[in-house]
């Protein structure tokens, strides 16, 4: 099965679809979303077949394929998949189809989960959505009126500003194909008092929305498969477009100066960030051509590269500055509760559940490899970062009354475990924090799909407005709690294996941090509880509460597996961790860092007459353990 | 499942080695005893509303199965040698990351199966009683599901393998305990205890946790039979020895409500009565004392951390008891009570291998007085609509006869009444610590036996004034009580247990019989040279005891009893201590609470004017953010592919520069 292309493939699928839902007319709304949900569903069958053709005991990129693409730079579409990129597009695969159902209702209103906005009706859009024409297109003149309706919804009047970008959504889905710098104008769009027309064609258009969503799948796995350091950058940064402009058009209806300001902030911190990967990409190709003679952006060659430290150090900064924004790690956080908070339910999970990763991501897969010294060299300070993110973000989550900016904030204390576990260069908190990756992807988007359901419902963030939920919706209490208790890394849900692991792997080379950072589970407890407490106990304080209806079908067949594999994986992750254990073991292996034994270990003292019986389970085949790293053989 | 022992290396000071043989038979099916209420769980939660009207039997069944399957068990090691009884069953690699090798496995040994019987036989009493406490609650399926879940979990955490599973268990026993505290989760204080009770957990949970990974850096394992052959080899050093156990005993204190971390347990009962006698009385509140038993290798070498156990005992030990003296609301008495019980097992514990059969033991007398005396409690509740003030009890023996004897029984088993449970395994722990020798043994001796003598004082208190004495209710009126007898499904309980109160204790310790039974798990207890002679001491005891009572008999039933409290102002300064934990809730508030607050309210602002408006600030400034891009006409991608020329301009002339420097 390794002949086939399946990461080309897994990106087509969705790049293409984003095309297709994006030429739909606005009016094909139920198309849209049909097509969307079973393009996506493919995505993830694709997903799943490749990850059982994927060979976690083989060293290497798998299914790898290579073009040039630009031969003059050594520029090239290399996609190949190792165990860690591999889960995470196994995540994203699986999230995409889960948001595109929880969004069914989200974008036109309709349905179930309306209510707060009394909904115009719906209306044939006369002006149509072809990618790149006149009404899907950035911009022109002739859009204006259709770009105030758009900002007209929450009744405020006067201002165009960011609703413009609802029409350029269209567009944009087409313009990553093509990464060339479209000039699209969000902001240009002069105030139009269009009040009457807003009743009227108001509506925001729906296929774009699914476009939008197909097209940040095309991107996430883009980037997670790159193995062209310049096609990563690509990935990247076009990835951005399609969440900006969810967060730009699609956020909250009412808060629109807010949202706006929620995706500028967004994309100039990613962007400042970009900026200087882009510069420490080019920084790379210099370095290579210097030191082999022609440069190259190929990342299994420019792994083995050597370089000098001072280079490094300064190649390392650029890298660790964008992901760490895009993480995001404190202190570069503070976008994230802002993006968080504007963003439509299904763009929060996918870009805290996914997008987000790419940062972590790229600490593991370029930071430490391609700079070893330097990443040597920064780790006390990545590692304070980490730790302080930990508690820092742990007692915001506590003092946030918007649960959206509460459970953004919580994830950078996840954060904070996951940069954690990547810089204590010890296997065991490696593949933890690998695993906390995907773990996270689970627990913060069924977390902000569940306050995504109450926000619906209630049609505000505010964690005052609710209360004695628990009586009203069990089935929603019940689902935010398994979230909850998934978030704080208790036992039997997927977040403690990956957490403990994290832990108990940076115990073994930094005592002090790792028990300082333990400490920061009990504020876990606290944000998770206390927002429960908060939302769901005591007595239904709003009469307007108690009329409030627990979980449909479709929210049901939305958490489903959510929960599902939350539980499963807690109970048995060996699947997960067999295929990143390998990749992350061959990561450190590379650069030299190797697992502190044990000060005494089991098997040496005096009594141990059966070295092999030191397990109670010795007679299962798992008892022979791999003790030591494998050196290399990893190129 | 192969047959053949497989021969572990841990030894036991004593120098027994211990065969952990690989489970087979009946055996094979140990997991089945964790699996069946989880099951139930399941089914009941996931049942939803359909299985509103089984669930209660469905519940009860589930629990009484695996009880069934625990006496199989039991009975089949009592057929087995002595030292063939611990059994190994290893299911399959839970968390295997190179060095780091945790199995899910289980452990049926002398220990383990003596608490499997302990939790899944109250538990299914429990069971049958809530079906008629529960009966008019209409989230009784919940209730039912979460107690199920609780089991599993209870017995997860004692038939773990390995130090992994005991925390599985040992957290979602904190998780079990949460959702049955918040049971009524309308009622805001429910909810507050509930997360009260989950948070000082986590404060334990954390020793455990780091205690886990101290194991794994010296050891490379974390199951049982590495960690504690390594440790009874003498291989481990002191220092990390010692860390490894104080980290185990704040976890212990944090689940078990032991000072300094008891403050959450007397809140807990804001849950329904049947939990708080289950969990907060019989079952997971003495997890922390079988954390130490079964932990012994590494306490047997580090007398530091023995001492800090016996003086948390005895403290608690203390406080348990002159806060129980103080309140008036029945279950927050018992509750002090539990506390203050414990504190004695913690005492016996850390007293070494001489203390681990009599703490087990107290612990399982205790499980049957404090279970009995708790549900006597909640057939009184529920008797008076509710209330469970005690001074608008008074007199009810004449209304609940069966309630009265059963709670009686169990009374004079706590107090240490002669030939009952708890003069036997309360008067041992007491011999043993003034055995101990030295100022150290006279003052711990000294200390249990004062707290024998409050216990008799709070609890005769209790007792007389909810039975005895005038009726300080009235069938009359807006007001009125009209108190009953409770029905068969929770009197049946009830008996059984008032029969565990009166002989069980005599059965342990006569003949030596548990001591001797878990003489291969907790070690031998050697005859130490006795302080007093046994005799001089149980008469002791018994005077000590008798003055307690005395005390509350002239106070509470010669005297009248107001029904109304005297006010703060009119108390003494140590009545006034005591209605108020010793200020336990004011220190934690001071200490952490309120500064925490501070500390949050700064950092939210830090973050939205600090680190936010900074970031904001040079973002302007250098002509980034806000409105100043949309007068500006550029469009965003052209003004960042040219910024994004600029700075690529900038690092390639840095990088020329550094390679011609």
């Amino acid at each position: 099965m390794n002949t086939v292309p399946w990461l080309t493939i897994l990106l087509i699928v969705p790049a293409a679809g984003a095309v297709v839902v994006a030429a739909l007319p606005r009016r094909h709304a139920t198309l849209a979303k049909q097509l969307t949900l079973a393009i996506t569903l493919a995505v993830l069958v694709l997903a799943v077949l490749a990850t059982f053709a994927y060979d976690p005991d083989k060293a290497g990129f798998q299914f790898g394929q290579s073009y040039d693409w630009i031969s003059t730079f050594g520029i090239s579409y290399s996609v190949g998949a190792d165990g860690i990129s591999l889960v995470l597009m196994l995540l994203a695969a699986l999230l995409v189809p889960v948001v595109v159902l929880s969004s069914w209702d989200e974008v036109d209103g309709g349905g179930a989960g309306g209510g707060r906005i009394p909904a115009p009706t719906a209306t044939p859009d006369a002006t149509g959505g072809t990618p790149g024409g006149s009404a899907g297109g950035p911009g022109p003149a002739g859009d204006v009126g259709e770009i105030g309706a758009a900002g007209e919804i929450g009744g405020v009047g006067g201002v165009g500003g960011i609703g413009g970008v609802g029409g350029g959504s269209g567009g944009t889905a087409v313009a990553l194909a093509a990464p060339a710098p479209a000039p699209a104008r969000p902001a240009t769009v002069p105030p139009v008092e269009t009040r009457g027309e807003a009743e009227t064609h108001g509506r925001r258009s729906v296929p774009a929305f699914f476009a939008l969503l197909l097209a940040l799948e095309a991107g996430m796995i883009g980037v997670f498969a790159a193995t062209d350091v310049f096609l990563f950058y690509v990935f990247f940064e076009a990835m951005l477009i399609p969440m900006y402009f969810l967060i730009g058009s699609y956020g909250p209806v009412t808060e629109q100066a807010q949202r706006s300001y929620a995706a500028v902030k967004f994309l100039v911190y990613s962007l400042l960030g970009g900026l200087l990967m882009l510069a420490a990409v080019i920084g790379l190709y210099v370095v290579s051509a210097d030191n082999l003679g022609h440069g190259t952006f190929d990342f299994a060659t420019l792994r083995q590269m050597e370089i000098t430290p001072g280079v490094q150090k300064l190649l390392f900064l650029g890298f660790f500055v964008a992901f760490a924004i895009k993480a995001p790690l404190f202190p570069f956080h503070t976008w994230l509760p802002d993006a968080g908070a504007q963003s439509p339910t299904g763009g929060a999970v996918l870009l805290v559940g996914v997008l987000d990763k790419v940062g972590t991501f790229g600490l593991i897969r370029y930071c430490i490899p391609l700079f070893p010294d330097a990443a040597d060299y920064f780790a006390p300070m990545v590692l304070g970062l980490a730790v302080v993110g930990i508690f820092y973000g742990a007692l915001l989550a506590i003092g946030q009354r918007d649960m959206k900016r509460l459970v953004a904030y919580t994830s950078l204390a996840h954060f904070g475990f996951i940069a954690l576990g990547l810089f204590a260069f010890t296997s065991q908190a490696g593949t933890g924090a690998v695993l906390y990756m995907v773990n996270h992807g689970l627990s913060t988007g069924l977390l902000f799909l569940v306050v995504g359901f109450l926000v619906t419902r209630r049609g505000t963030r505010d964690v005052g407005a609710y209360g004695g939920l628990a009586k009203v919706t069990p089935v929603l209490a019940g689902v935010f709690l398994i979230a909850g208790l998934s978030s704080l890394a208790l036992p039997g849900t997927n977040s403690f294996v990956s957490e403990f692991l994290v832990l108990v792997g940076t115990f073994t080379a930094n005592k002090p941090l790792a028990i300082v950072a333990t400490c920061g589970i009990v504020l876990a407890a606290v944000y998770v509880l206390y927002l429960y407490q908060r939302t769901m106990t005591g007595p239904v304080v709003h009469e307007e509460n108690r009329v409030l209806h627990d979980l449909g079908l479709r929210e049901k067949i939305v958490v489903a597996p959510m929960v599902a594999l939350i539980v499963a994986l807690g109970v048995y992750p060996k699947p997960l961790l067999d295929i990143i254990r390998p990749t992350v073991t061959a990561t450190y292996a590379d650069i030299g860092k190797s697992d502190p034994a044990p000060t005494h270990p089991a098997a040496a003292h005096p009594g141990a007459a059966h070295p092999g019986a030191a397990h109670p389970g010795a007679a299962h085949p798992g008892a022979t353990h791999p003790v030591a790293t494998q050196p290399g053989g990893h190129s | 499942m192969r047959v053949d022992p497989v021969l572990l290396a841990a030894t036991e000071p004593g120098g027994h080695p211990i065969h952990y043989a690989a489970a087979s038979g009946v055996f094979s099916l140990s997991w089945l005893l964790i699996v069946l209420p989880l099951a139930g769980a399941a089914v009941l939660l996931l049942g939803g509303r359909r299985t509103d009207r089984v669930g209660h039997i469905i519940g009860t069944l589930a629990a009484g199965a695996s009880f069934v399957l625990g006496l199989v068990l039991f009975a089949t090691l009592l057929g087995r040698d002595g030292d063939d009884r611990a059994l190994s069953q290893h299911l399959y690699s839970w968390i295997p990351v190179n060095g780091f090798q945790v199995d899910a496995g289980l452990l049926v040994d002398q220990l383990s199966i003596v608490f499997v019987l302990l939790i899944t036989g109250v538990g299914t009493l429990i069971h049958i009683y809530s079906i008629g406490y529960m009966a008019h609650d209409p989230a009784r399926r919940k209730f039912f599901a979460y107690m199920n879940l609780f089991l599993a979990s209870m017995l997860l955490l004692v038939l773990g393998n390995n130090f992994l599973s005991l925390y599985a268990g040992w957290e979602l026993v904190g998780l079990s305990s949460y959702l049955l505290i918040k049971f009524w989760e309308d009622r805001p204080a429910a909810a507050t205890a509930a997360n009260k009770a989950f948070y000082m957990n986590r404060v334990g949970d954390v020793g455990l946790a780091l205690a886990i990974m101290f194991m794994f850096a010296t050891v490379g394992s974390t199951s049982y039979a590495d960690v504690f052959g390594a440790a009874a080899a003498g291989v481990i050093g002191y220092g990390t020895l010692t860390a490894i156990a104080l980290l185990l005993l704040l976890g212990a204190c944090g689940k078990s409500g032991q000072f300094p971390l008891q403050s959450w347990l007397p809140d807990a009962m804001e849950g329904p009565t049947p939990i708080s006698a289950l969990i907060h009385a019989a079952t997971m509140v003495t997890a922390g004392v079988y954390l130490i038993v079964r932990t012994g290798p590494i306490f047997d070498g580090t007398q530091a951390a023995r001492t800090v156990v016996v003086i948390i005992g005895a403290a608690t030990i203390l406080i348990g008891c002159i806060i129980g003296c103080a309140y008036d609301d029945i279950k927050k008495v018992l509750a002090y009570s539990t506390v203050s019980q414990i504190g004695y097992m913690f005492l016996a514990v850390g007293l070494g291998p001489a203390g681990y059969a009599l703490g087990i033991m107290h612990l399982l007398a205790h499980g049957f007085f404090k279970a009995g005396l708790f549900l006597g409690a909640g057939s009184v509740i529920h008797a008076m609509d509710d209330d469970q003030d005690l001074r608008r009890y008074g007199g009810l023996w004449r209304y609940m006869p069966i309630t009265w004897v059963t709670f009686g029984l169990g009374y004079l088993a706590i107090i240490g009444f002669p030939g009952l449970s708890g003069f036997f395994t309360k008067d041992r722990i007491i011999e043993t610590a003034f055995d101990k020798g030295g100022t150290s043994g006279y003052l711990l001796g000294s200390i249990a036996l004062l707290g024998a003598g409050i216990t008799a004082f709070y609890m005769t208190r209790l007792f007389l004034m909810t039975f005895h004495g005038k009726p300080r209710w009235s069938a009359e009126g807006p007001d009125a009580r009209h108190p009953h007898e409770a029905p068969v499904s929770m009197t049946g309980p009830m008996i059984v247990l008032a029969v565990g109160s009166v002989f069980a204790g005599g059965l342990f310790v006569l003949g030596h019989s548990l001591q001797d039974w878990l003489e291969p798990v907790a070690g031998e207890g050697v005859e130490g040279v006795h302080t007093f002679s046994p005799l001089v001491l149980t008469l002791l005891t018994l005077v000590v005891t008798a003055g307690g009572f005395a005390g509350a008999y002239l106070r509470y039933q010669l005297r009248p009893v107001e029904s109304v409290a005297r006010p703060d102002a009119e108390v003494s300064l140590v009545t006034f201590a005591a209605r108020h934990d010793l200020f336990a809730n004011t220190f934690n508030e001071t200490v952490a609470m309120r500064p925490g607050q501070y500390l949050t309210r700064f950092l939210v602002w830090l973050d939205l004017v600090g680190i936010d408006g900074l970031v904001r600030g040079s973002a302007a400034a250098i002509g980034g953010l806000s409105g100043r891009m949309r007068r500006l006409q550029t469009g965003f991608v052209r003004s960042y592919a040219l910024s994004m020329l600029g700075g690529a301009v900038l690092v390639v002339g840095a990088l020329l520069l550094v390679r011609a420097g």
